[in-house]
């Protein structure tokens, strides 16, 4: 299997440019994007293979039959049999499109094993379509991610918060809980997977787990307001010690930001008109 | 007792029996008066080109905006106004109710009738739905809504966007939803009471069957987006909380109920354009049509199918695995009947004689560009794949497909093929064979390059997109391509006006065509009918002229070496 999902991805990137992807969705970032992408490329050779048969057979009949001196149109109301075949056939390709879809769909929801190298013990949390419960004793990072118009904040476990960028240590299975404050958003980063929307009043799931450290780009893909254009987002993988030190760095400063506006306001805690 | 058996008696066919007849008043009082169905779907025909042009304006602007990265033509408030009217123009106020005037026109006509079963009603449906366009428009001169032709909550119910527009759009929403479902209702009873004698459901022509359908749909449908838009009124206005957790609502009962009402409303844009093509494909190919059964039950399947597959619109917000199971089996069940129908559309041009009229083009166009809709949303109901494409530029390629190559090729099908009988002149061919490649051409420089944009990470609904990738070069393919297209439209628009008074004057049957409207003049007269004929098969016209040849000796079929088109035709 893996073997032929190599393949496909030579044949598929042929050669070395930005339009060798043009056809596929983004992938190379995370297992799940990438399970993605290769049942994108089955589901798109069986549409090819349809998509040729209709058109070459339409193409044909429109040259070979057309109206011609002495042609006589062939009086023919149909066929039981021939109709009776091609809906079978058409049957046939949702069933087999289905099967392959379910057999695909585990590498795509669970979150992926492998060596693990922040240990923080996973909160239980809901089983949803987009992500299920990683293996039981296996430990990952989990960020809350959550929409505002028009920028995404994270909350990392230690209280830590960053927007726009998250930074996430490479080799680390990160689970996301996705909410909403304000209207509707969609959390995408196209390299690690697919959109979970976020919704006020709801909780969603999705994971990813990168392999090198690397930069990935995503956007809100849920009409948000009229800046829903601008509400980019960021992962930043880095080597888990590099982790490590930002998440203290970030520590660090928000303490000092905390202490900071403490001194400038002395009876902040007391006063009740904090917005 | 002695239980005596209802006798079989024969029900009189309902007819418009005119007691009184009095000329219409000239000019456009008699238009603005009128309940004359043909009359009637001649002022659904030109408004809803009228609204065609505008949404089609708006396109075109939304498209310049996006025709280079990081542009800064319109503004995001701009331009996600321009894209909510441009959506809702085309779905409410022109593509349903275009159908609703080519049947309004055609199907009585088509079943042998007189009028629709109820004139006045008829006459209401059609001054809604141009209120419902006014009100909508006038939100111009005010705050246009902008929350997008989904308008979904919560940015469509809180306080996200100033001023009241969302309120105009909840109108429209209303006046055409209302106008929809009285027309559906008049059609049904139309289609149901008043066929030809002779006309059984098995020699119903599949247009006819089509708009049924549409209509047994509408009626079904309507109600559910009624009370999204109902729910969304007292939300904005009388503190309700429909759709705000905040205060026990979900914004994800918005979504069901409007997609329980959106997806159907997809097949009721399409569906009568499979009846044209239908009705176009074995016109041209000069044979029966393939499979008439099999045509009408897959009508009736796909009516059915489609009713259970809305919430593949949501595969990516939080709902529980069977669901996304349930419906992307169900979304891609719809592809079999659909399927079905593409087959059969291509095995009746089998072995026939095809004679490359407009609309035999704009009918071999939709076949070849429609299918790559059907497959792209076969590929989309695969949800783990939709969730990498959902609401990025291939799911507006793959509903441009399906709605622009779809439903609009099929529109201008209906345009040429009938316009010699609504104005007994025929529109130039040579016009329609350049508007038609024109079109061709630019529909898929536009909408082709999308699919790759999607897959390539660029969200919809977006005013601006940085400079990654192939992002720019693909958006201005685009743009340029949305320019041609716009450019074919304008041909067919001219030739349309232009034949009002220039057009070749053409007889009763100009195409030689299969069913009842090509009996009476064109245009008909205000009554239809003289006398109604007797149906006795599918194809009554030819069953006509066979009777005709054989009392006259003459020979009624065309000679595949005659020149095609409406010059062919017999001045009856």
């Amino acid at each position: 299997m893996r073997a032929g999902a190599a393949t496909a991805v030579v044949l598929m990137s042929g050669p070395a440019s930005a339009w060798g992807d043009a056809l596929t969705p983004e992938s190379g970032g995370s297992p799940n994007a990438d399970q993605i992408d290769s049942l994108y490329k089955i589901v798109l050779y069986v549409a090819i293979a349809v998509f040729v048969g209709v058109e070459g057979t339409l193409v044909y009949f429109l040259v070979r039959f057309r109206a011609r001196r002495g042609r006589v149109a062939a009086q023919i109301h149909g066929n039981t049999r021939l109709e009776i075949g091609w809906t079978v056939a058409a049957a046939l390709i949702v069933v087999g499109l289905t099967i392959v879809t379910f057999a695909k769909l585990g590498a795509i929801t669970n979150p992926a094993s492998g060596p693990v190298a922040v240990a923080a013990p996973i909160a239980p949390g809901g089983v949803t379509a987009a992500v299920a419960q990683p293996p039981a004793g296996q430990a990952a990072l989990r960020i809350r991610v959550m929409g505002l118009q028009y920028i995404w904040r994270f909350e990392y476990p230690n209280g830590v918060l960053a927007y726009e960028e998250m930074v996430v240590p490479t080799n680390t299975t990160v689970l996301l809980d996705i909410v909403s404050e304000d209207v509707a958003h969609s959390w995408w980063i196209p390299k690690l997977g697919g959109k979970a929307d976020a919704l006020p009043g709801y909780t969603n799931h999705t994971w990813f787990r990168v392999a090198r450290p690397a930069v990935f780009r995503g956007q809100c893909a849920e009409l948000c307001g009229r800046n829903h254009a601008d509400m980019i987002a960021h992962v930043r993988a880095v080597p888990p010690d590099r982790y490590q030190a930002w998440l203290a760095g970030q520590q660090r400063e928000i303490a000092q930001a905390r202490r900071l506006a403490r001194q400038a306001r002395p009876d902040q805690t007391s006063t009740p008109s904090r917005p | 007792m002695a239980i005596t058996r209802p006798s079989v008696r024969r029900r009189p066919r309902p007819e418009i029996v005119a007691r009184r007849v009095s000329d219409p008043p000239p000019g456009w009082l008699g238009w603005i008066t009128t309940t004359d169905h043909k009359r009637i779907g001649i002022l659904y025909l030109v408004a809803t080109f009228g609204f065609f042009l505008l949404g089609g304006t708006e396109a075109l602007l939304l498209r310049l905006q996006l025709g280079a990265p990081n542009n800064n033509l319109l503004s995001p408030e701009k331009y996600n106004a321009l894209m909510t009217m441009h959506g809702t123009t085309m779905v409410f106020l022109f593509v349903v109710p275009v159908w609703a005037g080519f049947a309004n026109y055609m199907v009585p006509l088509m079943i042998g009738a007189r009028d629709m079963a109820f004139p006045r009603l008829n006459a209401l449906s059609f001054w809604l739905l141009l209120a419902g366009g006014i009100v909508f428009y006038a939100s111009l001169f005010f705050s246009p809504p902008e929350a997008g032709w989904t308008s979904y909550s919560p940015l469509s119910t809180g306080d996200y966007i100033p001023g009241n527009g969302q309120d105009a759009w909840i109108y429209l929403v209303h006046l055409t939803g209302l106008s929809s479902a009285l027309g559906a209702l008049n059609l049904i009873v139309t289609i149901k009471n008043m066929r030809a004698p002779g006309m059984g459901w098995g020699r119903l022509p599949l247009f006819v069957w089509a708009v049924l359908t549409q209509s047994v749909m509408l009626v079904v449908v309507l109600p559910a987006v009624a009370m999204a838009a109902t729910l969304m009124l007292t939300d904005r206005h009388f503190g309700t909380c429909f759709f705000s957790s905040a205060c026990g609502g979900s914004p994800l009962l918005y979504q069901h109920l409007f997609w329980f009402f959106g997806h159907p409303e997809v097949y009721i844009m399409i569906l009568p354009g499979f009846g044209v093509i239908s009705e176009v494909l074995p016109v041209f190919a000069r044979k029966p049509i393939f499979g008439y059964k099999a045509i009408a039950a897959s009508t009736v399947g796909i009516a059915l199918i489609s009713m259970l597959v809305w919430a593949h619109h949501m595969f990516t917000v939080p709902v529980a695995p069977v669901v996304l199971a349930f419906f992307m089996i169900a979304s891609m069940l719809v592809a079999v009947p659909t399927g079905v129908k593409v087959l059969n559309w291509v095995a009746t041009l089998w072995r026939g004689t095809i004679e490359f009229t407009t609309p035999l083009y704009f009918a071999a166009g939709f076949l070849a560009m429609f299918t790559l809709g059907g497959i792209t949303g076969v590929m989309l109901a695969v949800y783990p794949i939709d969730w990498q494409v959902h609401d990025t530029y291939f799911v507006v390629a793959h509903f441009h497909y399906v709605l622009v190559a779809g439903s609009v090729n099929a529109i201008l099908a209906a345009l040429y093929y009938w316009y010699p009988k609504m104005t007994g002149r025929a529109m130039s061919e040579r016009l329609g064979k350049l508007s038609f490649w024109l079109t061709f051409a630019g529909f898929n420089a536009t909408f082709l390059v999308q699919h790759s944009l999607g897959l390539s990470g660029m969200p919809r609904r977006i005013y601006r997109y940085e400079d990654l990738g192939n992002w720019a070069i693909l958006n201005q393919i685009s743009t340029a391509g949305s320019f041609i297209l716009a450019l074919g439209v304008l041909v067919t628009v001219y030739n349309a006006v232009r034949s009002l008074k220039r057009g070749r004057r053409v007889g009763p049957d100009p195409w030689r065509a299969n069913t009842l409207e090509w009996f009476v003049p064109s245009p008909p007269p205000p009554h239809n009918f003289d006398a109604i004929p007797r149906v006795r098969s599918l194809e009554p016209m030819r069953d006509i002229r066979r009777t005709i040849e054989q009392a006259t000796g003459e020979s009624q079929t065309r000679c595949a070496s005659e020149p095609v088109g409406p010059k062919a035709g017999h001045a009856g």
